[in-house]
């Protein structure tokens, strides 16, 4: 109790205590979420988009950590082994080194066409009876017996005279039946009637020397001629030069991913940097900067790539693949930079960023706090979409030949030359095709799930 | 809209000769020229050569008489088919290129809008799975593949029925334009039927639709007046851009199938470094796209009045 | 529901019919779309119809050209594919027939002695207008050939007509060629020198005849068209659409009629592709194609009879010997010979028969004085041994004043073949000698520029025969030679050159040859890797087709259509 005047009552310390901080009541409201939080989640829900993301993680995992697991050089030629098919037969026999052959015959004599050796994969040897009338000899080697047709496969060789009797064949042997023929040749070169046929099954073979130094025996071991060997293995086969193809596409995989991912990276931070200098200085500079931007784009693409190839000159020993990302920065930066500039003038007349500037907010917050967030979406996207789009250039510049150079390998460049192999060795381009395509096909989702998980505007109805 | 078209001609010309320069001074940055010739010639005879190109003069020079001779609508003359102009050579093989340029449109085009509409009819049904399954085949697989596939598939074809079925190479009648341009349009037919299913798919769900349902108008009239119309508009609008990309987009196409274009050409005269050719292609195919975007964004005004500009 | 979904259905159904109808609509417009464009492309530019391989019919054969002759100038002509068309339309003094022996062509008879050649021209040879082909044709084309105007890369091999280098360096007037025509039918040469194989080189391309007042008349166009060429050879070009077709013709002029059994030759594709040409054959659409390593297997399958052919022509490793490249020491062009195996790029890498591994600068065809050169004087060759080849590298690098050798550029060519061989080359140097070789693959022009200017350790090159004779091959790395792009320079294998050049006797020729060849192998000038060979097949229903290693090849001349097979 206490009168008017105790309006100046001072409280004793200790009477009253200062309020607590209220205890936060239960909230039921969930946290909430940033942009980037609610645009993952809604990418998580895409089950495609997540997929993509998983290949494009594993493809970044079979380039980087790859070659740590496959430690085989791309490199190296395995000459025994050349555009071998995945799963063949590796099974090969110790031998001497080859010698150039005298003419005798270890074999029993036999009529007719016979072989003076075995038949390695090193070389065939054969001998043969003269052939009546035959002024000289025409060798053959086919893969099937003869045929109705008369055709005799592969013509090998021909002698000089009749008393050449004997051929050593070397060329590209497989461990296979073949089937040979000597045919009589008239003074003119016209085949007679006259010719001798031989069935002949070829056993793979490896000189010691090879052998140790390819790791397949140890010297230790002291190998002899006579023994069994497994030739390396290459899981996914070889290419024309005995390569790893599993090697190589890691390898590919490298260059065509860092073309892929290094040139839309840079001409997309160009394009973002150029139009959103255009869009946010507006007016004149505007004006000058996008017309700069309508030529480049006017320029006749692919014409100029091939252009810009050939003037900066790839040197000795160099890849090719700098010039190649430079010429795809300096040609199509311009969609980006439209692009960007059309959403920075979008975002400049929102009403949040008008409230902000009333509010006294300094161009650099603006920019950082409302441009930037707001069109980093778009970017993402573009982005997204022209790694694809990249890769694709890259595998069409290396099919007409003005791509990386050899021995660099590039998805593309292994495609190029698996496409003349197409009929007789398919795997050498249908594993870089597959590479490609799966590239390809994971970006473009992926990007089709972050432009749905981005903006709700741009949502695609699929 | 006279004076908006005048503009964009006066910008088009603008823009050519900055493709023109850019071409030549591109040109000029390669190392080596045309004139190194496989057996050594005597250094006189040399001079004599670069006399007649005038490659003896400074490049400031030749890039003034080049400008000239291109206002005159003169590309001169290549220096690998001595006798030829480049102005003949693009008369005779563009027009192959363009043949199979506008084919593989139209067939982009209908094939795009006959898909998308039917896998938008059929969504998540069997027609909508395989034609999809095929749409991301035809986006992902690189167009040289297809191209090898498709003759392939040719010989085999021609080979199974005993007699000629289509040519698998070579140019000249209606039979050989078939494939390649089929091959050709065909990423541009994956990409607009993704477009189109897409868009049908929201003109479905429209408000215009639903009310056009509600008044009880024939199914056949909503679906080719309110949905196909509606649903075509945006992809009408990429044609444009496509048209750019499959000209150019010629060249494997020709050099698979053997084919008289200028895009097989242009890719030997880079081969053989043929200056005038390499130029005189790129300024012509800049002139032709220029013209070309020109054309499709005055054409998109008269479609669709919301694009039209003052 | 279900009244819902029927009446979804209804709409789907309906929809569905509505889209078959714009198929179908859509496929009639193509249709007339693509009808009409035929039609517009016939009006500017005669599109052939290609027919069968072969016509039996109207005595036709369609082929393929690998590529379009650049012109038919034939004082300016150069590469292959424009030697292989003149070859079928004109016709030079002597021509080689189809045992690939010289025989008369325009000339009917001739004497050759040391400082003169005299030429009697037969009196029915005609120009595909009728009028007599003379003397006087030989005299303009020989001299359009050296005039310095004409800048033909070919001036050179007028060379053995007197004063033709003196003119073709701009010396003296084009007049001054010792070339006459003394009638219509004489024609007398004056030579520069005695040369031995005159004869040979007078069957060349160069030396065609050109009728002066035609020439005038196409205003700088020679060549360029059908109608701007005028012929003397079995055939005519009736219709040439570039980039697409050449069509060539029976000849009504032309005095052997008989030699020619067809009336159409049809080039009616030009690609280049491997697989196009393979898919054409294939398909029954052309007589004859070549086939890479990669088509063989296909070839077996189909069962075709193949043919192989050497086109005589050497590839090389060519050095690089100007003063301050280290590959002017002996020592490491040796180790680099000990390193490699020919046999094995050959067998194993390039693996198509017909190719030969390289011995020697001179392919096994050439003729010496009574059998082949190289039985004659076979080529010295080494085996290949690592432990030697490393001694001798230790040794280079002891004289260069060298830790490492710095890395070898190797300068190649863009084709399918140079780039297995880099790649294989670049792989067993650093193998066996631990070499840093840089491939440095440039395109046709840049790689001439390069090659020109020095700039290069290596460079993967080759050489075709001009004339039947080695000297072709021989006076290759003579130290004037421009095309001695190595820039090698030894007095004494000059001095065999020279020998060689102005002998006319055989067995001086040969020796010197021989000692050529000696030469080349013991300083390592050059390492030969292998000698070109070609696979080819051809339509059964036609024979008598020539290859040959020097003069227009494949020649289609005397091919007759075999009836019933």
């Amino acid at each position: 109790m206490s009168d008017s005047r105790s309006m100046s009552y001072q409280p004793k310390p200790g009477v009253f205590q200062p309020l607590m901080t209220e205890q936060r009541a239960q909230m039921l409201t969930r946290s909430s979420l940033s942009y980037w939080e609610d645009a993952w989640r809604r990418l998580k829900s895409n089950r495609r988009a997540l997929i993509s993301l998983y290949i494009v993680i594993g493809l970044l995992a079979f380039t980087v950590l790859g070659p740590l697991v496959w430690t085989i050089d791309p490199a190296a030629q395995d000459l025994d082994q050349i555009s071998t098919p995945p799963g063949a037969d590796r099974s090969a026999t110790l031998v001497e080194p080859y010698r150039p052959w005298d003419g005798s015959s270890a074999l029993p004599m036999a009529p007719g066409l016979r072989l003076a050796e075995p038949a390695t994969t090193q070389a065939v040897r054969l001998l043969w009876d003269p052939l009546e009338g035959a002024s000289a000899y025409r060798v053959y080697r086919n893969i099937f017996p003869m045929d109705p047709g008369d055709a005799l496969g592969l013509p090998l060789a021909e002698t000089f005279t009749a008393a050449e009797t004997r051929f050593e064949d070397r060329l590209d042997l497989q461990p296979r039946t073949y089937y040979y023929t000597v045919v009589a040749l008239d003074d003119h070169g016209h085949q007679l009637p006259a010719r001798d046929t031989l069935e002949v099954s070829v056993e793979r073979v490896v000189t010691v020397r090879e052998a140790v130094s390819r790791g397949l025996v140890k010297a230790e071991d002291n190998p002899q001629p006579g023994d069994a060997v497994e030739l390396a293995l290459h899981p996914l086969g070889t290419d024309y030069l005995g390569r790893d193809m599993l090697a190589r596409l890691m390898y590919g995989a490298r260059v065509s991913l860092f073309i892929g991912i290094c040139a839309p990276l840079l001409f997309v931070l160009f394009g973002t940097v150029y139009g959103s200098t255009a869009g946010f200085m507006g007016g004149r500079v505007d004006q000058g900067l996008m017309r700069f931007a309508d030529f480049v784009i006017a320029l006749p693409f692919l014409l100029f790539m091939i252009l810009f190839k050939i003037a900066f000159g790839i040197g000795p020993g160099e890849s090719g693949i700098l010039p190649m990302v430079v010429a795809m920065v300096l040609l199509l930066w311009p969609a980006t930079a439209r692009l960007v500039r059309g959403q920075i003038l979008q975002v400049r007349e929102e009403g949040y960023v008008n409230a902000a500037r009333l509010l006294g907010a300094r161009t650099n917050y603006l920019v950082l706090r409302h441009m930037i967030p707001n069109t980093l979406g778009v970017i993402l996207v573009t982005l997204t979409f022209a790694v694809p789009n990249a890769i694709f250039i890259e595998a069409f510049l290396s099919f007409i030949g003005m791509g990386v150079a050899p021995p660099t390998p590039s998805w593309g460049s292994m495609c190029n030359e698996g496409i003349k192999t197409m009929l007789t060795y398919p795997h050498e381009l249908i594993f870089p095709a597959v590479m490609i395509s799966i590239t390809v096909l994971a970006f473009n989702l992926l990007g089709d799930g972050l432009r749905d998980a981005l903006d709700a505007k741009m949502r695609s109805t699929e | 809209m006279w004076r908006y078209t005048l503009r964009r001609l006066i910008q088009g010309v603008i823009t050519v000769w900055f493709i023109a320069t850019a071409t030549f001074m591109a040109m000029h940055a390669v190392p080596g020229d045309p004139l190194t010739s496989d057996k050594a010639v005597p250094a006189e005879i040399r001079a004599n050569l670069e006399a007649k190109y005038g490659l003896d003069k400074p490049v400031f020079q030749q890039y003034l008489i080049y400008m000239g001779n291109l206002v005159r609508g003169d590309f001169g003359i290549s220096f690998v088919q001595k006798n030829r102009e480049v102005n003949d050579i693009i008369r005779e093989h563009f027009p192959v290129s363009a043949t199979l340029g506008i084919l593989a449109i139209v067939f982009a085009g209908l094939g795009g809008v006959l898909w998308g509409a039917l896998t938008a009819l059929y969504r998540n049904r069997l027609p909508d799975v395989v034609i999809m399954f095929l749409v991301i085949l035809g986006i992902s697989v690189p167009s040289f593949v297809f191209a090898a596939l498709g003759q392939l598939t040719l010989v085999n074809l021609n080979d199974l029925a005993g007699f000629s079925v289509l040519p698998v190479a070579g140019w000249g009648t209606v039979w050989h334009m078939l494939v390649p341009s089929l091959v050709l349009g065909l990423s541009t037919m994956a990409y607009l039927t993704r477009l189109m299913r897409s868009s049908m798919l929201e003109v479905v769900s429209s408000d215009f639709v639903r009310t056009a349902r509600a008044k009880g108008l024939p199914p056949t009239r909503i679906f080719s007046k309110h949905q196909l119309r509606n649903a075509i508009l945006p992809v009408i609008t990429v044609l444009g851009p496509s048209i750019a990309a499959i000209t150019t987009g010629g060249f494997v196409v020709e050099l698979v199938f053997a084919i008289p274009g200028l895009g097989r050409y242009f890719v030997q005269a880079v081969q053989q470094l043929d200056y005038t050719v390499i130029m005189g292609t790129t300024v012509f195919y800049g002139a032709f796209l220029v013209l070309m975007v020109i054309i499709v964004d005055l054409l998109y005004g008269l479609i669709d009045p919301r694009m039209r500009l003052e | 529901m279900s009244d819902i979904a029927n009446n979804q259905d209804d709409f789907t159904r309906s929809a569905g019919r509505q889209l078959a109808i714009f198929a179908l609509s859509s496929i009639a417009g193509i249709a007339l779309l693509m009808l009409g464009l035929s039609w517009a492309s016939d009006l500017t530019s005669t599109g052939s119809g290609a027919g069968e391989a072969v016509d039996a019919a109207t005595g036709t054969v369609t082929l393929v050209l690998n590529e379009e002759p650049p012109q038919l100038n034939s004082t300016k002509a150069t590469d292959q594919v424009s030697m292989r068309v003149l070859g079928h339309v004109m016709e030079g003094l002597l021509r080689y027939d189809e045992d690939n022996r010289l025989v008369p062509g325009v000339a009917e008879s001739w004497e050759i002695g040391p400082e003169e050649a005299v030429f009697h021209l037969r009196e029915d040879a005609r120009w595909s207008d009728g009028q007599p082909v003379t003397a006087h044709d030989f005299v303009f084309s020989w001299r359009t050939a050296v005039d310095p105007a004409t800048a033909s890369e070919y001036g050179f091999i007028m060379y053995a007509v007197k004063n033709a280098e003196a003119i073709n360096r701009g010396e003296l007037p084009v007049d001054a060629l010792g070339v006459t025509a003394v009638d219509d039918r004489t024609l007398r040469v004056e030579l520069e020198r005695p040369i031995a194989y005159f004869d040979k080189l007078v069957a060349f391309v160069t030396y065609y005849p050109v009728r002066e007042a035609f020439f005038e008349e196409t205003g700088g166009r020679y060549g360029a068209d059908a109608d701007t060429l005028l012929y003397n050879g079995p055939f005519e070009i009736t219709s040439w659409v570039h980039g697409a077709s050449l069509r060539m013709e029976k000849n009504p002029h032309y005095w052997d009629q008989d030699r020619v059994h067809i009336q159409v030759l049809d080039h009616a594709y030009i690609t280049q592709d491997p697989n196009a040409q393979l898919n054409l054959f294939k398909d029954g659409k052309i007589a004859y194609t070549t086939l890479t390593e990669e088509n063989l297997n296909e070839a077996l399958v189909q069962g075709w009879h193949l043919h192989r052919f050497m086109d005589g022509s050497v590839f090389f490793i060519e050095f690089n010997h100007r003063e301050g490249r280290v590959t002017r020491n002996w020592h490491l062009r040796k180790a680099i010979q000990l390193a490699l195996d020919p046999a094995e790029l050959v067998y194993r890498v390039i693996k198509l028969p017909g190719y030969v591994p390289g011995e020697s600068l001179f392919p096994i065809w050439l003729q010496g004085v009574e059998s082949t050169l190289r039985q004659e004087y076979p080529a010295p060759t080494a085996q290949m041994d690592p432990e030697q080849a490393r001694r001798h590298l230790a040794q280079a690098k002891q004289e260069l004043g060298l830790a490492e050798i710095p890395p070898l550029v190797m300068l190649t060519g863009d084709n399918p073949i140079s780039n297995k061989q880099s790649e294989y080359y670049q792989e067993q140097l650093k193998q066996v000698l631990g070499l840093d070789i840089r491939i440095d693959k440039q395109i046709f022009k840049q790689r001439l520029a390069k090659m020109t200017a020095g700039d290069f350790d290596l460079v993967l090159a080759g050489w075709g025969p001009d004339f039947d004779d080695p000297l072709t091959f021989g006076d290759l790395f003579a130290s004037w030679n421009l095309n001695n792009r190595g820039r090698y320079d030894n007095p004494e294998l000059d001095r065999w050159v020279r020998v060689a050049q102005s002998s006319t006797d055989p067995r001086a020729r040969m020796d010197a040859f021989g000692e050529i060849q000696r030469i080349q192998f013991e300083d390592v000038v050059v390492l030969p890797n292998y000698e070109r060979g070609i696979v080819y097949v051809e339509d059964p229903r036609i024979e008598g087709m020539v290859r040959r290693a020097v003069g227009p090849d494949p020649d289609f001349t005397n091919v007759r259509i075999v009836e019933g097979s």
